[in-house]
């Protein structure tokens, strides 16, 4: 197993290298000038050109790379072109809210999901059944901002009883901190929702047409032994598989939720990143997001071993 | 007897202290506002972005200001004179003006913070070209002798907006003006709190306890800054939806400038007040690239011209006629230099007179290439509108959508239209940016040193700088009408239209002053 964890740890250096030099040439290739974003509206041309020099942008494209990378690799990310302060910095006031907004919508899609899902298979064809694909359906064709936009004018305007936007920090008190997180936590889980439950349903009426069900039933074990503890837990692999890619997906995904709330995470400081081109701050980013993919799946894998003792690695 | 009325009278003051206290009389009052951009560049000579601008607002302070009626008022200066020739300014400082460090303003901080400004501002590189020195007098006095007479020396000073000449301590000021400065230390009616705000999120301010406002009362940037709130937060919310939601729900004061749809819905609310707080409004822009075809004759920029007319872009971009106006004046209807002479082309659309200068000027088909601007809701519009019209002119027109950041990266291109470059862009500017021809920086016409689109013209410059020399505002009025008529001659630009954009607030919000920059003393905030 360590070998196998250190195997896949060295793997990833070449993916994070592609990464890096893809992320930076794909930047460079725009032609766009942070410098002229800077100046502002009323900088003439000689001040814009004096910022690039001065940003080293005006350096060749091997030079700007070497530079970049080697300072990466001995861990400093650098500064941003706006904000005056170093990228790492800035991504660390961004963690928490999009790692809290990630946690709870992942909770809360788990725990609805796993137990509708396995109910509708249970019920597979009744009117439960129907309700839960229909409900998948949905949570799969709305958007998400449409969602968000929604519970908003219903639980904050309408009704007044969770606040419109923003994000305050568990430091702040937890009362504060919980209640701003549940309409973007439940925007957000609505496709969560929808995904794991068509996967559990599916995943555990495959398991309960196997062999080792029907002995289950033979033996007289209860229906309810049999779903949770047999099929449930033999139909794990792909809806683990589904929630670990959801949680991926959830690190990098949660860019309009972030918006549409005003959550100061790293979906909204790699828009404004991406709007600013502030290259220092979109190319660790995309690079932390393809070191949290590389994890996440590493975990997965790992998942696979305990929930299945025939896989070893 | 006397022993239980003082008891009683001390119980009853207890009493009402008390009440006071919980009814939240003596509570932090915080004003919480959303800015029309995020705050991302704390250099206010690095950047002309007008959110930074009005940060330096917030934590710095001006030797000079506008007031309501645009007149340039002291402001940290206390008295000046000027020697008879008009070459030596002297000027004294206000007593007790302090840093929030604590350190004295002294006249060697304003010299340096003068010559980091002028190193990149429009107007003050030109008022350069007349300093000869600056001396420190003593600690309070300080003076700016020049080669010539100038005049606008006063209205530089006091220029409102982009770049803003703030004062800022010796130490920060003598930073080069190519690089950030790091410290955030003014005079200012507030201080910036470094460790509490946090860029994409919000930027928090406290009262300035120090501060010693002027005793005139307040008028647009000038008199008394007079601070009522204990803290003001500036909240990064890109959404304009969501602000405008959150001002439903209480979330957050005041909205510097909702977009124009979301008017109505604001209004219709009671809890929420719409506020003109920048009678001057804004001005758009239409700007020729004259380096590369076609708009290197004038005579194609003159079609172009006379193609347009400024109501159908206030139509397409504003919609609601309370909040615009046609104006033929460049320099601003109703300011001291605004004329309609020439003008008038700019109202009404000739598309006979376009064709017929095209085919004069021998236009050969080639499409000219408009940058429109996708992100920016207030310029978006004027693109297709121009397209419309100058084909209607006879271009061809090829319009290319771009957000606001490719757009500008993009103007930078000197490269023919169909290799990268452009060859019509749309911008606006606040009013009080174009109040006369040295701040205007469309106007200047002085080749690679000119705004993007790099118009030369000698003539122009000539005019410019007889402008700057002269100290008569009469003969200053006709040579800024010669100045109108010469760029239309030469089609340098046109201003198609001046809009105003209100911003919103609570009703519990009042003395939110009329200024060409939101600014943020003398508001007061009744509640929580």
């Amino acid at each position: 197993m360590f070998a196998f964890i250190v195997r896949r740890l060295i793997a990833t250096i070449p993916v994070l290298l592609f990464v890096a030099v893809f992320a930076f040439m794909l930047l460079r290739m725009t032609k766009d000038d942070p410098a002229a974003i800077i100046a502002g509206d009323n900088a003439t041309a000689d001040q814009v050109d004096a910022i690039r020099a001065k940003l080293g942008l005006n350096e060749p494209l091997w030079s700007q790379f070497f530079i970049w990378s080697s300072r990466v690799l001995v861990g400093d990310f650098g500064e941003s072109f706006f904000f005056k302060k170093t990228v790492a910095e800035l991504i660390l006031q961004r963690v928490e809210p999009t790692l809290m907004l990630s946690l709870c919508t992942i909770i809360l899609a788990v725990l609805i999901a796993v137990p509708v899902g396995v109910l509708a298979a249970a019920r597979q064809g009744s009117w439960v059944d129907r309700i839960v694909m229909g409900f998948s359906v949905m949570g799969f064709s709305v958007p998400v901002f449409v969602i968000g936009y929604l519970l908003i004018y219903v639980f904050a305007i309408v009704l007044g009883w969770l606040p419109v936007q923003g994000y305050r920090r568990i430091s702040e008190g937890f009362g504060d901190f919980i209640i701003r997180l549940i309409l973007p936590s439940i925007t957000l889980a609505v496709i969560y929702i929808a995904l794991i439950s068509r996967i559990t349903r599916a995943s555990v009426i495959e398991t309960l047409g196997e062999d080792y069900i029907r002995t289950a039933r033979a033996k007289g074990l209860p229906a309810r032994i049999v779903l949770l503890r047999h099929a449930l837990r033999n139909a794990a692999v792909p809806i683990i598989t589904v929630i670990g890619i959801g949680i991926a997906l959830l690190i990098g995904g949660v860019v309009v939720t972030e918006s549409v709330y005003n959550i100061p995470g790293i979906g909204r400081l790699t828009v404004d990143a991406v709007l600013a081109r502030d290259f220092p701050v979109i190319q660790v980013v995309i690079l932390m997001f393809s070191v949290v993919y590389v994890l996440v799946n590493l975990v997965i894998d790992l998942a696979y071993s305990v929930l299945d003792p025939r896989i070893r690695y | 007897m006397a022993f239980v009325t003082t008891t009683l009278k001390r119980a009853l003051a207890a009493a009402g202290l008390a009440a006071l206290i919980s009814s939240g009389a003596f509570a932090q009052t915080t004003l919480r506002v959303v800015k029309s951009g995020n705050l991302t560049i704390l250099d206010l000579i690095w950047t002309t972005a007008y959110v930074t601008r009005d940060h330096g607002y917030l934590i710095y302070d001006t030797l000079f200001a506008t007031d309501a009626d645009n007149v340039v008022k002291p402001q940290m200066v206390d008295t000046w004179k000027v020697s008879g020739d008009k070459l030596t300014w002297t000027f004294t400082l206000r007593d007790g003006l302090e840093w929030h460090d604590g350190q004295p303003v002294t006249g060697e901080d304003c010299i340096a913070s003068l010559k980091r400004w002028a190193a990149r501002d429009a107007m003050g590189l030109k008022l350069w070209d007349f300093v000869k020195e600056l001396k420190a007098v003593d600690a309070k006095t300080f003076e700016i002798v020049l080669k010539e007479p100038y005049g606008l020396l006063l209205e530089s000073l006091g220029k409102p907006s982009s770049n803003v000449p703030f004062m800022m301590p010796k130490r920060v000021a003598e930073t080069s003006p190519m690089e950030q400065i790091k410290s955030q230390i003014g005079s200012g009616p507030f201080i910036y709190k470094t460790d509490e705000s946090k860029p994409g999120e919000k930027h928090v301010y406290i009262k300035n306890p120090k501060y010693k406002p002027r005793a005139e009362p307040a008028s647009g940037l000038a008199g008394g800054k007079v601070v009522k709130v204990d803290r003001v937060e500036l909240i990064e919310m890109p959404d304009v939806q969501i602000q405008a939601n959150a001002l439903l729900a209480g979330e957050i004061d005041m909205i510097e400038a909702p977009p124009h749809d979301l008017l109505p819905m604001l209004k219709a609310d009671k809890s929420v007040v719409i506020d003109d707080w920048n009678p001057l409004g804004h001005q758009f822009i239409i700007r020729f690239n004259h380096v590369v075809k076609p708009f290197d004759n004038p005579k194609i920029r003159l079609a172009a011209l006379y193609a347009i007319n400024q109501e159908d872009y206030l139509k397409a971009t504003v919609g609601d006629p309370a909040y615009y106006k046609v104006c033929a004046a460049v320099f601003i209807c109703g300011t001291p230099f605004a004329t309609d002479k020439g003008g008038e082309i700019l109202l009404k659309s000739d598309f006979e007179k376009s064709k017929a200068l095209l085919k004069e000027a021998g236009y050969d088909g080639t499409p000219v290439v408009v940058m429109q601007s996708t992100t920016l809701p207030i310029l978006t519009n004027t693109a297709p509108v121009t397209k419309a019209l100058l084909e209607k002119g006879g271009f061809k027109v090829d319009m290319q959508s771009m957000d606001w950041q490719t757009l500008v990266s993009r103007r930078t291109k000197k490269d023919p239209a169909d290799k990268g470059g452009w060859n019509i862009l749309h911008t606006y500017s606040v009013s009080a940016d174009v109040l006369n021809p040295i701040s205007t920086s469309y106007m200047v016409a002085a080749g690679d040193k000119s705004w993007f689109g790099w118009p030369t013209d000698p003539e122009m410059e000539k005019l410019r700088d007889a402008f700057a020399r002269e100290t008569d505002p009469v003969k200053q009025k006709a040579l800024a009408e010669k100045v109108q008529l010469r760029a239309l001659e030469t089609a340098q630009y046109g201003w198609i239209g001046q809009w105003y954009g209100p911003g919103a607030h609570r009703n519990n919000i009042k003395g939110w002053l009329k200024a060409p920059v939101p600014v943020f003393w003398n508001i007061e905030k009744t509640g929580s």
